[in-house]
């Protein structure tokens, strides 16, 4: 199988960058949402559309940001 | 890739592409991200996952000379096989294998410029079957630790400003605003940064794509930031994975000549009773 409709596209969680990296593997869209920086990737989901596969993988990322600490410096 | 000190170090993914079947070529995707082999990977590739195969799962360490062995045979590698390893996140991982299997002394192990991220984006083909390969005899080096420091050579850098330390992790994690990367469990007790390191993140060693800057772009990268071989560097991170990038990226396609990479990074040293920890620094943290 190829890859088709690869794309990459950047949102923003709260105040943190997410990536959003999706594409089609046969009838299945796949996307994995990471943190930018270093670019860990913290959710991955399936979907029969993109929008269904990114929505699935960016509450995972929302769920999973929210717990990050900022320290005054 | 020729202004690269070792451009014998990198394939592209066409190389790739028409030499996937050759049997002396051996891929292996290392993902930060685990699950990723088994949605699709470079067809012949084997998967490595580093949480539990590139590292010892008891105490903190790289694998020992026989856990290498071990898993290098039951790949499939032999002592003369060239290995190519690639991944996700511009090769995060890839370089952590790449790393170890320098220290036990295989010849020739490559990195697939610009991982996983390039191969999706060129629409590559992908296979999720995993290849059977026939056992090899494989022996290891022993460890070569000079691409290695401990903590107490970082701490004798640190008395004696006769290394560079660079520390490769987001600005963020280097000011001590947050403790671990975002959405990342907390994994140190302090925020900061070893005193009188640099703050260059290993990410601005790629392009877009996923590949390597240029020779020309990497060596003004780091010698903005006073690292341009005139003392030997140590690279660290959160972990060691991170930094492992960045040791490949100064040793293979710089040609420094003395580049360690301090694997033990911030999840020893920020959780040190006593250790000196220096915070903000923002001026030294380019976004």
């Amino acid at each position: 199988m190829k890859v088709e409709e690869f794309q990459e596209r950047r949102v923003e969680v709260g105040r943190w960058p997410v990536n959003l990296t999706s594409y089609r593997l046969g009838n299945v869209f796949h996307c994995k949402a990471d943190n930018v920086s270093p670019g860990a990737a913290l959710a991955r989901a399936t979907g029969a559309t993109r929008e269904e596969a990114e929505k699935k993988a960016l509450g995972r990322a929302e769920q999973l940001l929210a717990h990050t600490r900022v320290q005054a410096v | 890739m020729t202004e690269y000190a070792h451009p014998e170090a990198l394939v592209s993914t066409d190389w790739v592409a028409q030499h996937a079947s050759d049997p002396n070529v051996r891929l292996v995707e290392v993902d930060v991200d685990t699950k990723a082999y088994d949605e699709g990977h470079v067809p012949g590739a084997l998967g490595w996952a580093w949480n539990s195969q590139l590292c010892d799962t008891v105490r903190r360490d790289i694998l020992s000379k026989a856990q290498l062995e071990e898993l290098l045979a039951s790949s499939g590698i032999a002592n003369d096989t060239t290995v190519v390893i690639y991944g996700d996140n511009n090769n995060w991982f890839a370089a952590w294998a790449l790393w170890q299997m320098k220290i036990y002394g295989h010849k020739d192990v490559r990195l697939m410029n610009g991982g996983r991220k390039k191969w999706l984006s060129e629409g590559r083909e992908l296979s999720t079957e995993t290849p059977q390969v026939k056992r090899t005899t494989y022996t290891a080096g022993s460890p070569d630790n000079s691409l290695r420091a401990f903590l107490p050579q970082v701490q004798a850098a640190l008395a004696t400003h006769n290394w560079a330390l660079v520390d490769v992790r987001s600005p963020q994690e280097f000011t001590g605003e947050i403790l671990a990367p975002p959405g990342l469990p907390e994994t140190c007790q302090r925020g900061g940064h070893i005193p009188g390191a640099r703050s260059i993140p290993w990410g601005k060693a790629c392009n877009d794509d996923g590949t390597f800057k240029s020779a020309g772009e990497l060596r003004s990268l780091y010698a903005n930031e006073g690292i341009d071989g005139s003392k030997p560097v140590i690279a660290y991170c959160r972990i060691g994975e991170r930094s492992s990038h960045t040791w490949f990226v100064l040793k293979y396609l710089l040609g420094l000549d003395k580049v360690v990479n301090y694997d033990g990074s911030w999840t020893e040293w920020g959780n040190l009773v006593g250790a000196a920890v220096e915070r903000g620094a923002a001026a030294t943290a380019k976004a």
